[in-house]
């Protein structure tokens, strides 16, 4: 029966020569090597999820009264997308059950992409000739960033809309051509022109989707061309032969089982955890808001970021260059992006080494990148801890005003201190075992 | 009776017979043997089957109205049948399939092709005499065409009227309102408390409508109100810092929930906290004849979050 | 004697959160006298005329101000400087009743407010309390922060203290009067604190109604870590043929 497909595709496709070697393809074997994997069944699954959800979607900002089964919400103005996926949530069967799942696939497939960068990232297979592949890696997180928010942005609920509106302070921060960039994104002043929610609908199910599908082919075709990198396990794994399992049947029922054990915990959280309840917030009004408003996590060194930067807006003569928003929200992150961009090209330039690596480094073993990747990665996590000030004010009293301030200092302080131990940790970790075989 | 029999025993062995013979192939093998394990093979069948009960489960749950906590319940199904099929599977891969190692080059580079490449595209221009202008020209004509086409993404706004961010629905003799869209009397401002509110017939959802009123004094002076939207990123001022006992206890201040800017209403929405650049624009009140509050002009600044060069403007009627 | 009552006081703890309160308790005057000497006088002055940089004068306070603090255990407050947090009452309810009969004669204040509640708008309640108090308190009454103070949770309020808490502005609260939020106003309020309390929460495990943060905890903590398991177990290295 399988023969007889698999001639069929050949005589019509000539497919048997690259279905023979897909078959054998080899793939090193470190679990640390299956995040990836791990982020692309949480893209599958937020594919076939979303276009359930935009079945049910109303992608309009129009106001309208609400008269639903939601007592609490009954005469209350909303637009018709916040009504739209009120009624999914409340009064379609399996709706929330579809909405919690997209949402929680939204925010593990980042933390999977975190993840699968770190590894990368700190056994160096960003090296040449993978620093493309790393590249469109890196396209897709930014990507991701900017998918995630306009999803949960759609929704036009409290929280949400207020992150709109800093997205657009954020636009409109960016020095001489910042309120260019607002009034074009969002058609008009804010809350922009009815067009904007219709925009941002087709941004996040039609134009990003495609580019991340495309980078995600790209990234997959890349990497399967140069093959996978692998650790020096053995004197069969050089720099010229990987070892490794063969697709098939070896490696394809540890995928397909990496991929249903992904479904389970997405569809899991998104039956059992509550997420993003927006009966409870209640419909965006420009004239509104609440504490303790964050955005999804993958956003909350951002949030931190525009905390921490002291009150000011950079004046030259009593002309505003720079307004405050631009440091924490548009700096920030552009500076992350060139340094993680760069960092192949940098490496290069500075330990000389233009040559082809296919086995890879463990961390301890190239203290340098290591130890600056550790404090690189502090300064952008102390941007999460700040932005969590308020939380820590809630639960252990301490005063937010003072936390704002030792967090203006450790961002600077603490990096430098990080740098010096992983360093010093990565040196002492290789002596040790060096002693150890002798 | 005898034909169901005949069935049964049909499907019996379907289920539980070994299959067709394998052909015996003569060469040697590609996929080396290995052990078979009848008690994975047996544990695999049944996962799969308790699958196929929690997607039935799933299918129960959702067709029947009355079964309460049906997201919960349909998640449960759905996770359980994915997680027992993520079992099924690494059972599969731990105990029934062969795991084996194999070796492959890593590919290399091909500097011949590359070269070769090289030489037909070199080859190819040798009937230009002036390659380089031509490339030149080339790349103008291509670079100013994609310009054109790029050109009417300025049609998505408003771009190069900024203007429209200095507009507010707020002029001299518009009168507040609550958010019922009655008329406020000054004097039910009262001291401690703050209130939102409006301009009578405009359009709530614009960012230069909706002001915070408070009273920092008595009479009529004593009311100020400010934008409500915070100067810094743009959400709604909704705090009202108020201290019961001033010898130990912090200043009166509008703040905003998103960074906690913090503004002083008695010093013209000075900021005494927070990430906020610019001061809270003040709109300047006046109290008609039947004691109510109407605007006596503008914004002191433009509302909103600041952009370059917005200390240079002035808020618009 | 004021170190007698002071021990008796320690020795009959009440509730911090009561109900509703017993029948048949009598409020003592004299006795609330003496627990005012004992426990607020230090701060307040003998007389309730307020100290500076103590604490401020309790006249025309009213029954109203005194129950709501003295049943949170907002007061006493050891440290003036400090944020009055809701704590364990010591007092007993007759000692309660006879504080509150006694600041309650310095000057002329509210008597104790009863919210009617129970047939209110939820809906209008929560659009008030939107606009009023989400700023603060979270728009699911989880609390918050603003500089200078962190804001409780409303969880554990009683309608009453609700009602007490909006008249008085404890603390860095706003103050709102009857004109401000009139009785009306103030029952629709409590109505939608008290469904939010326990709301409608389809959708599982609430996580505190907070939003993105505890998400994020729940994304790291359960799924990241369960995923990161299951590619250890997965990719675990197995004899190879």
């Amino acid at each position: 029966m399988i023969r007889r497909i698999v001639r069929f595709v050949d005589q019509r496709a000539g497919a048997a020569p690259f279905v023979r070697k897909a078959l054998r393809y080899v793939f090193p074997d470190h679990w640390s090597f299956l995040l990836g994997e791990v982020a692309l069944y949480c893209f599958i699954l937020l594919v076939a999820t979303g276009i359930y959800l935009t079945l049910f979607f109303e992608d309009s900002r129009s106001q309208t009264i609400y008269h639903g089964s939601y007592k609490p919400l009954q005469g209350e103005p909303m637009s018709r997308a916040y009504e739209s996926v009120l009624h999914l949530s409340l009064d379609v069967k399996a709706g929330l059950l579809i909405r919690q799942t997209h949402h929680w696939a939204a925010n593990v497939f980042l933390a999977a992409i975190v993840l699968h960068v770190l590894r990368v990232f700190f056994t160096g297979a960003f090296r040449k000739p993978r620093d493309l592949t790393y590249l469109v890696g890196l396209a897709m997180l930014f990507t991701a960033f900017v998918e995630g928010y306009l999803g949960y942005s759609l929704v036009d609920d409290l929280l949400s809309g207020m992150g709109l509106a800093i997205g657009y302070s954020v636009a409109l921060s960016v020095p001489v051509i910042g309120a260019n960039l607002g009034l074009l994104l969002w058609g008009g002043p804010f809350p922009g022109s009815p067009s904007f929610f219709p925009r941002m609908y087709i941004a996040h199910v039609l134009i990003l989707p495609l580019i991340i599908t495309a980078l995600l082919t790209l990234h997959l075709v890349l990497v399967a061309s140069r093959h996978h990198t692998q650790f020096r396990e053995s004197p069969k794994t050089t720099e010229k032969q990987v070892v490794g399992v063969p697709t098939y049947p070896g490696q394809a029922p540890r995928s397909l089982g990496l991929m249903f054990a992904v479904f389970a915990v997405l569809f899991l959280l998104g039956g059992l955890v509550q997420i993003n309840p927006i009966w409870l917030w209640g419909p965006y009004h420009v004239g509104e808001a609440t504490n303790g408003a964050q955005p999804d996590w993958y956003l909350g060194w951002l949030i931190g970021a525009l905390r921490l930067v002291p009150a000011f807006d950079l004046t030259v003569g009593g002309y505003t260059l720079v307004p405050n928003p631009f440091w924490g929200g548009a700096l920030f992150p552009v500076v992350i992006l060139l340094v993680l961009a760069l960092w192949p090209w940098a490496e290069r330039k500075v330990t000389g080494d233009d040559g082809l690596h296919n086995l890879l480094e463990r961390p301890r073993d190239n203290a340098w990148r290591t130890s600056l990747g550790a404090a690189f990665l502090t300064w952008i996590f102390l941007g999460f801890m700040s932005g969590s000030a308020d939380r820590v004010t809630v639960w252990l009293g301490l005063d937010y005003a003072a936390q704002i301030w030792a967090y203006r200092v450790l961002v600077w302080v603490l990096p430098v201190v990080v740098f010096f131990v992983v360093r010093r940790a990565c040196r002492e970790l290789v002596a040790w075992e060096r002693l150890k075989s002798e | 009776m005898s034909r169901i029999k005949a069935l049964l025993i049909a499907a019996i062995v379907l289920l539980l017979g070994r299959g067709r013979p394998r052909r015996e192939r003569s060469e040697a093998r590609i996929v080396p043997p290995g052990t078979p394990d009848p008690r994975a093979e047996t544990l695999v069948l049944v996962l799969f089957a308790a699958v196929a009960v929690c997607g039935i489960a799933f299918i129960v749950v959702y067709a029947i109205d009355g079964i309460g906590h049906q997201t919960q319940l349909l998640g449960l199904a759905l996770g359980l049948a994915f997680a027992l099929l993520a079992v099924a599977f690494i059972v599969i891969a731990r105990r029934l399939v062969v795991t084996e190692e194999l070796a492959e080059p890593y590919p290399a580079e091909h500097p011949n092709e590359v070269e070769t490449i090289e030489e037909i595209l070199d080859e190819s221009e040798s009937r230009f005499t002036r390659r380089r202008l031509v490339k030149l020209a080339g790349t103008g004509a291509l670079g100013t065409l994609g310009l054109a086409a790029l050109t009417p993404a300025l049609s998505l706004g408003p771009a190069l009227d900024t203007d429209a961010l200095t507009k507010t629905p707020w002029r001299r003799g518009r009168r507040l309102v609550d958010d019922s869209g009655k008329p406020i009397a000054a004097t039910s401002i009262e001291a401690e408390a703050f209130y939102t509110a409006y301009p009578e017939g405009a359009d709530r959802e614009l960012i230069g409508s909706p002001i915070v009123v408070v009273r920092i004094g008595p009479g009529d002076e004593g009311v100020v109100a400010y934008s409500k939207i915070c100067t810094h990123a743009g959400c709604a001022i909704a705090l009202y810092r108020k201290p019961t006992f001033p010898d130990t206890q912090p200043g009166p201040a509008l703040v905003c929930p998103c960074h906690y800017s913090s503004f002083d209403p008695a010093d013209n929405g000075k900021v005494i906290f927070g990430p906020a650049g610019r001061a809270l624009p003040r709109l300047p009140l006046e109290v008609d004849v039947d004691g109510n509050l109407r605007a006596a002009g503008n914004f002191s600044g433009p509302v909103g979050p600041s952009w370059s060069g917005v200390r240079q403007r002035e808020a618009r009627s | 004697m004021k170190r007698l009552l002071f021990i008796l006081v320690l020795l009959f703890p009440a509730p911090a959160r009561a109900a509703e309160p017993p029948q048949g308790v009598v409020a003592n005057v004299a006795q609330g006298k003496s627990l005012y000497a004992a426990n607020c006088s230090r701060c307040h002055g003998s007389r309730g005329e307020g100290l500076r940089d103590q604490g401020p004068s309790l006249k025309d306070v009213g029954a109203l101000s005194v129950d709501f603090y003295v049943r949170t255990g907002y007061m006493p407050l050891d440290d003036p400087h400090a944020q009055p947090w809701r704590t364990r009452v010591l007092f007993s309810e007759q000692e309660i009743r006879s504080l509150v009969a006694f600041v309650a004669t310095i000057g002329h204040g509210p008597a104790i407010p009863t919210p009617h509640w129970r047939n209110a708008s939820v809906p209008a309640g929560k659009k008030l309390f939107t606009d009023r108090c989400a700023g603060c308190h979270q728009i699911a009454i989880a609390g918050g922060v603003l500089p200078g103070a962190r804001i409780p949770s409303l969880n554990q309020a009683t309608p009453r203290q609700i009602a007490e808490a909006v008249r008085i502005g404890p603390y860095l609260m706003p103050k709102f009067s009857r004109r401000a939020i009139t009785p009306t106003q103030l029952n629709d309020i409590v109505a939608y604190v008290q469904y939010a309390k326990q709301p409608d929460d389809r959708g599982g495990w609430a996580i505190g109604h907070l939003g993105p943060w505890p998400e994020g905890m729940v994304t790291w903590l359960l799924a990241a870590s369960a995923l990161v398991a299951t590619c250890i177990v997965i990719g675990r290295r197995q004899k190879r043929t």
